[in-house]
């Protein structure tokens, strides 16, 4: 494998695993503010069992998070060197806006939040976890900006002197229709997949008689998340799709296997294609769905991969423009289906709950312990689409994944790199997947009665 | 001040801030296995950098940030450049603090002694390895400027370990070591008080004489500017001082001029860059410098309206947090030590 696949593999990897704690982190951290908020406001024990609880959960998760962010951080630099001189004018300020304006919240405020407990008044301390939430937010929004220029360039010029795309207009940049619509569309899907967490944890908890005081509450503030985030995340995944048809067109045809350009395009279900991936022999689908899913109107013309082809190659000169279509099929499908089932699980799940009922049946346990994994892989499929799609671009219509990455990186360094990170990787994935179900399996802890004088630390390290 | 310049500055600013910050909290985590004898006296000295050590990191972020968005041609030459080292860093970084936060999950002598050695290794390799990054770029590294026009690193690893960066290393290692017990003197009680002012003091005397040699090879060797000379003038007075406040116990003082002296070691290996942001070794060899590596003056401007308006917001409530977390930490205020987060089952 040469350098380049490796440099792919090496960013596929860590960007993956680093967006699965990610999504937690942002929707849980809401999640553990507001029950903390129920507790400020209601003076009531469970409440406060259920935050240390979730807070629990929430700090294992984000430790992942954080260390992992930083690769993503320095990365850039690392293997895609040619590619950050070519966007750094554009590229570096959102990622240096989110190190300002979001990580020192998110940091400082959540040291506080750990360590504030019993030391800072209430109010203050609630404060701190609202503080850091929004963080999660702002930092949220930036990398995502960053990201829509990868997908939708606005706000530049090129400097074909030195060989880079320019700065115009910040505000371009930041206000970037693709950072908007993924905004509302990633998001939602974070607050999903804590309240499939949520849910799930909960779930058990009641299975096993543990803390039904805590758990009750949590499993139904978990569902009720799932279901109006899904709604959301629907909504603006409809916009999302649009968005994509007009501005990156190869990626919807490719997303649908639509070969050739037409109207009234169904969605597909299954789709089998030719070994080489040039036609489809074989397809069922919705009449109608897909022209109404990108365009708005069932009868809708698609544009079809091979004409895409041909007017790419006419407008960039001659070379492969088509991304690997059976991939980017699957992973859209694959991304849909499982968010699809998360807010079908939790839709049930709400209804067999219903009065306080709780099912004590090994298939209901089961699908709920399943609930949290599905969002994850939602997660992880919509990124994988939404970034090998775009291929060959790194960004889209000017610059080629190929040239960016570094030329004086050998494939030897990489590779050792890319191993080293997975493992550890690896590794680390045993032992937070180990402590969250300690963490679960010994529960909320009883709250003890604090001497107003005590000198001990309700938190050490 | 040109933006340029400004934006020199500022980078050199955000380095100023993760070393005085980070700095102490990598010496903290490398005196944990001499400066704590028992687990009580671990947890204590771990807990003095509960709150803190995540927001002192974001300085890193923040300087790797702004070097992307002010210097495209400084990150992307530099990174790919120090490839290796700058991965070790990194690995290091995520070991830290995974080994933080997961230590005292379990209350498993065998589980927490493990992550302490992970803390130890991982506090050890950056506070050496940045010193050597550093001194490398100050003593000017192999480049070639590639048909493309770009300037590229093409000195390999092992040209990355020469004497002056060695001792660079060596130099930042011992001072963080310093200035990590500084710290530790300053925010514990007890034994650990007692044993980290005079492991200040020790390694302190050999932070002395490492900064006096590494300063004196930066001003013998390399450049002999002013600012060079006056800036390595206030690192050896503000460590004397530190050394002659830590020996009389005032640890306040101690820290405070540890920290002045920290900053004043970037501040005289930025003036001695100035206005070079990687020199190359051979002299008339193609290099970067504040303008040749810079963003557009639109981007230096749109940043520079971010900087001033959020770096004083920053430093207000990561001030205030610090001041939140003031108090001494004793070992007698863990309460049941050898008990994990997990360990009891309700």
């Amino acid at each position: 494998m040469s350098a380049l696949d490796l440099a792919r593999w090496q960013f596929g990897i860590t960007t993956v695993y680093h967006f699965i704690f990610v999504p937690i982190t942002i929707g849980s951290g809401f999640l553990v503010a507001g029950l903390q908020t129920a507790w400020y406001r209601t003076n009531k024990d469970k409440y406060l069992r259920a935050t240390k609880f979730f807070g629990k959960l929430f700090l294992i998760n984000f430790a992942i998070g954080v260390v992992t962010g930083i690769v993503q951080e320095f990365q850039f630099g690392m293997n895609w060197s040619s590619y950050s001189r070519f966007v750094g004018d554009i590229f570096g300020a959102p990622l240096a806006m989110e190190g300002l304006i979001a990580f020192f919240l998110e940091s400082t405020f959540l040291g506080i939040w750990i360590f504030g407990w019993d030391r800072i008044p209430k109010k203050l301390h609630l404060a701190s976890i609202w503080i850091a939430a929004t963080g999660t937010l702002l930092s949220a929004y930036f990398i995502l900006a960053a990201n829509a220029f990868m997908q939708h360039p606005v706000g530049y010029v090129l400097n074909g002197a030195h060989g880079r795309a320019e700065l115009t207009s910040i505000w371009k940049v930041l206000g970037n229709s693709t950072a908007v619509t993924a905004f509302f569309h990633t998001i939602p899907s974070a607050f999903l997949t804590a309240g499939a967490l949520f849910a799930g944890v909960a779930a058990w908890m009641l299975f096993h008689n543990k803390d039904a005081e805590v758990a009750k509450p949590a499993l139904k503030i978990g569902l009720i998340t799932v279901l109006i985030s899904f709604v959301l995340v629907a909504v603006s995944g409809d916009t999302t799709s649009r968005l994509m048809t007009t501005q990156q067109p190869m990626k919807m045809a490719a997303a649908e296997a639509v070969y050739n350009t037409k109207a009234n395009v169904p969605f597909s279900l299954l789709t089998i294609g030719t070994l080489n991936g040039s036609h489809s022999v074989f397809q069922i689908g919705l009449p109608s769905v897909l022209s109404f899913m990108a365009t708005g109107n069932v009868n809708g013309t698609v544009e079809g991969v091979n004409d895409l082809e041909k007017s790419y190659e006419q407008k960039y000169g001659p070379g492969n423009y088509t991304p690997n279509i059976p991939f980017a099929y699957w992973s859209f499908r694959l991304m849909i289906g499982f968010g699809a089932l998360a807010a079908l699980i939790s839709f049930l799940a709400l209804w067999f709950i219903r009065k306080g009922r709780f099912p004590r049946k090994a298939w209901f346990v089961r699908s709920m312990i399943a609930l949290p994994f599905l969002p994850i892989l939602a997660n992880s499929f919509g990124w994988i689409f939404t970034e090998s799609a775009r291929q060959p671009w790194v960004v889209f219509g000017l610059f080629k994944t190929s040239t960016g990455v570094s030329p004086g990186v050998s494939a030897a360094s990489v590779l050792f790199t890319m191993v080293v990170f997975t493992l550890l990787y690896g590794v680390l994935a045993v032992i937070e997947f180990g402590l969250i179900l300690r963490t679960i399996k010994v529960g909320p802890e009883k709250t003890v009665e604090r001497d107003e004088n005590s000198k001990t630390f309700t938190m050490a390290y | 001040m040109s933006l340029n310049s400004f934006w020199f500055v500022t980078i050199a600013v955000l380095w100023i801030g993760y070393f005085v910050l980070e700095g102490f909290d990598f010496g903290v985590g490398i005196l944990l296995p001499v400066v704590a004898k028992n687990q009580a006296e671990r947890r204590a000295v771990l807990t003095t950098l509960g709150p803190l050590w995540d927001g002192n990191e974001v300085w890193l972020l923040v300087a790797g940030g702004a070097t992307f968005a002010a210097f495209p041609e400084w990150y992307a030459t530099l990174f790919s450049g120090f490839y290796l080292p700058l991965f070790l860093i990194l690995l290091s970084l995520i070991v830290r603090g995974v080994s933080f936060e997961y230590r005292s999950k379990y209350g498993s002598e065998k589980w927490r002694s493990r992550w302490d050695l992970a803390i130890t290794i991982s506090s050890f390799l950056p506070a050496l390895l940045w010193g050597v990054a550093f001194a490398n770029i100050v003593r000017g590294v192999p480049l070639t400027k590639e048909p493309a026009g770009y300037i590229q690193y093409s000195g390999g690893f092992w040209n990355l370990l020469n004497p002056y960066a060695l001792l660079g290393g060596l130099t930042t290692l011992s001072l963080f070591v310093s200035h990590g017990a500084f710290f530790l003197a300053l925010k514990t009680d007890g034994e650990i008080r007692v044993r980290a002012n005079k492991l200040g003091q020790q390694v302190g005397l050999v932070t002395a004489l490492l900064a006096v040699l590494f300063l004196g090879w930066t001003m013998l060797g390399l450049t002999s500017k002013g600012g060079v000379i006056a800036g390595s003038v206030v690192v050896v007075v503000a460590w004397l001082i530190a050394l002659a406040a830590n020996a009389k116990g005032r640890e306040g003082y101690a820290f405070l001029f540890s920290a002045i002296a920290t900053a004043a070691v970037v501040v005289t290996l930025f003036t001695g860059l100035y206005p070079n942001v990687m020199p190359n070794i051979t002299a008339g060899g193609p290099g970067l410098n504040i303008f040749n590596a810079s963003s557009t003056h639109y981007t230096l401007g749109v940043m520079t309206w971010v900087a001033l308006i959020m770096t004083p917001i920053v430093l207000l409530y990561q001030g205030w947090s610090y001041w939140i977390f003031r108090k001494r930490v004793s070992s007698s205020q863990i309460s049941s030590p050898e008990v994990g987060v997990l360990d009891t089952v309700h």
